[in-house]
């Protein structure tokens, strides 16, 4: 057996020259990851010196500086794009039996995804609501700071190496159907069928930075936060509040809590396990 | 045997490792006064009750998966939460992250290992144990690399010498005991204190 050893010599930024790095990318390029949790931020910007092979400090501020097209691949590939259908079943169990039965009383159903990466927990949503027979009143909306990332959510591609795990979550989130009448295989890619996808408006949005667009029943931001720190997801929970119809859902991922935040008090729990909450009034 | 004022036990393990890590914790004196995070790899979809399986132990407070940004409290034992890596900040809280696995895994012993080491430095334990990967090894390094202490699972008493043994031959330093002697060490780390 070969085993071999995961001794990389990836460069690691001080605090320092991580705030130096912010403020380049602030300045020259508006993208602001100032109340970005650390740890995991200086992790990201060392992944992307080691695929581009940058061994310095000076190496990564001379390619931000002088090439955009850098810029581009490094902000796909510093944000975190990692996503898969019906993450954590018993979430999707519970939004079929205590929330979509609620949401069914609006003549027009209103849902925003923020952060939806590549799209697969607003597809695996497009199918539940398919399923409770609401898709037709349905208007999903799936913001995302990555352009890279929209643009292949459009195109509705998802792995087809993961399409086993997928369907083993659908089964435990309730799923009756046969999985496979939801996409259509091609080659190492799965295509989700256009019906569920044709509700879905993709669009560019930064948490960090941009303001109220909609009023939602339902808000869908599982495992972005975790990225930002308090003081930013302070804010994105303001944004959220302010975005959400009075009696609102919010769903945030199962290791996220309101505990540590401000807007505890303006919302009640509709299931502490799955981390579902709704605006008081 | 160490003189050095010990504020965090951090432990890796993958297969194998369940049952030392329930020893481990089972030699805990009550009145510990250290941080402990436990990191193991388990399958990612399938519900998991590890953590109840662990509290049932005597003597040890329940063992707690985390949330994103909760603080680090001392006498407390934490797991990593199944599919997500556990990463310390500098403000001593807690802080996930659901990037990609390395090394095949997340939570990724790596990962957590290093960041538990940027952050107690010197005051830091790490304890690698039985597992069939490689993961810990670069983990090790850094605990070390921090001033902390490197522990490693004599891979002739673990049920899967391959992460141990990656682990020795990469670090030095690291100390390779058997399991009862890892216990004796965290009894009188206590002591130390």
């Amino acid at each position: 057996m070969v085993v071999k050893i995961g001794m990389d010599t990836e460069y690691r930024l001080t605090e320092v020259e991580l705030e130096e790095i912010i403020q380049l990318i602030l300045q020259k390029y508006g993208y602001d990851f100032r109340n970005y949790a650390r740890t995991s931020l200086t992790r990201r910007i060392a992944r992307c010196m080691n695929i581009a092979n940058l061994k310095t400090l000076y190496e990564l501020k001379y390619n931000l500086i002088n090439e955009s097209s850098f810029f581009t691949w490094f902000l796909e590939t510093l944000t975190v794009n990692v996503t898969e259908m019906f993450r954590d079943p018993l979430f999707y169990k519970d939004l079929r039996e205590k929330v979509l039965p609620a949401l069914a009383s609006y003549p027009i159903i209103k849902i925003w995804h923020a952060g939806c990466a590549t799209g697969e927990e607003v597809f695996s949503m497009s199918i539940l609501l398919h399923e409770a027979g609401l898709l037709n009143r349905a208007k999903l909306y799936a913001t995302d700071l990555n352009p890279a990332n929209l643009e292949r959510a459009r195109k509705g591609i998802i792995s087809m190496e993961q399409i086993k795990d997928y369907t083993l979550n659908y089964i435990q989130s309730g799923g009756k159907n046969d999985f496979s009448t939801y996409y259509t295989a091609h080659y190492q890619s799965a295509i989700i069928r256009k019906e569920f996808r044709s509700n879905i408006l993709f669009a560019q949005h930064n948490l960090a930075v941009d303001q109220v667009f909609n009023e939602f029943q339902l808000i869908c931001c599982r495992n972005v936060m975790i990225y930002f720190n308090r003081e930013l997801q302070n804010h994105v929970f303001r944004l959220f509040y302010n975005s959400l119809s009075p009696k609102g859902y919010l769903a945030i991922g199962i290791k996220e809590s309101l505990l540590f935040t401000d807007v505890k008090e303006q919302f009640e729990s509709v299931s502490a396990a799955a981390r579902i909450y709704r605006r008081k009034n | 045997m160490q003189k050095q004022d010990i504020k965090m036990v951090v432990i890796g393990g993958s297969a194998g490792s369940l049952p030392v890590v329930m020893s481990l914790l089972e030699a805990l004196p009550e009145t510990f006064s250290f941080t402990v995070v436990i990191v193991i790899h388990r399958s990612k979809n399938v519900l998991s009750e590890m953590d109840k399986l662990l509290s049932h132990i005597r003597n040890v407070p329940n063992v707690h998966e985390p949330d994103d940004k909760e603080p680090i409290l001392a006498h407390r034992v934490y797991l990593a939460p199944q599919n997500y890596h556990l990463l310390i900040e500098t403000n001593k809280t807690f802080s996930l992250d659901y990037s990609e696995p390395i090394s095949f895994s997340r939570p990724s012993i790596d990962v957590t290992f290093e960041s538990v080491a940027q952050v107690y430095a010197q005051q830091t334990v790490g304890i690698l144990l039985s597992g069939a990967n490689t993961d810990g090894t670069k983990g090790v390094s850094e605990v070390i690399r921090h001033g902390g202490i490197g522990i490693v699972q004599d891979p002739n008493t673990a049920e899967y010498p391959v992460m141990p043994h990656a682990a020795l031959l990469q670090n030095q330093a690291a100390l390779c005991l058997p399991t009862s002697h890892i216990t004796t060490f965290l009894k009188q780390l206590n002591d130390n204190i």
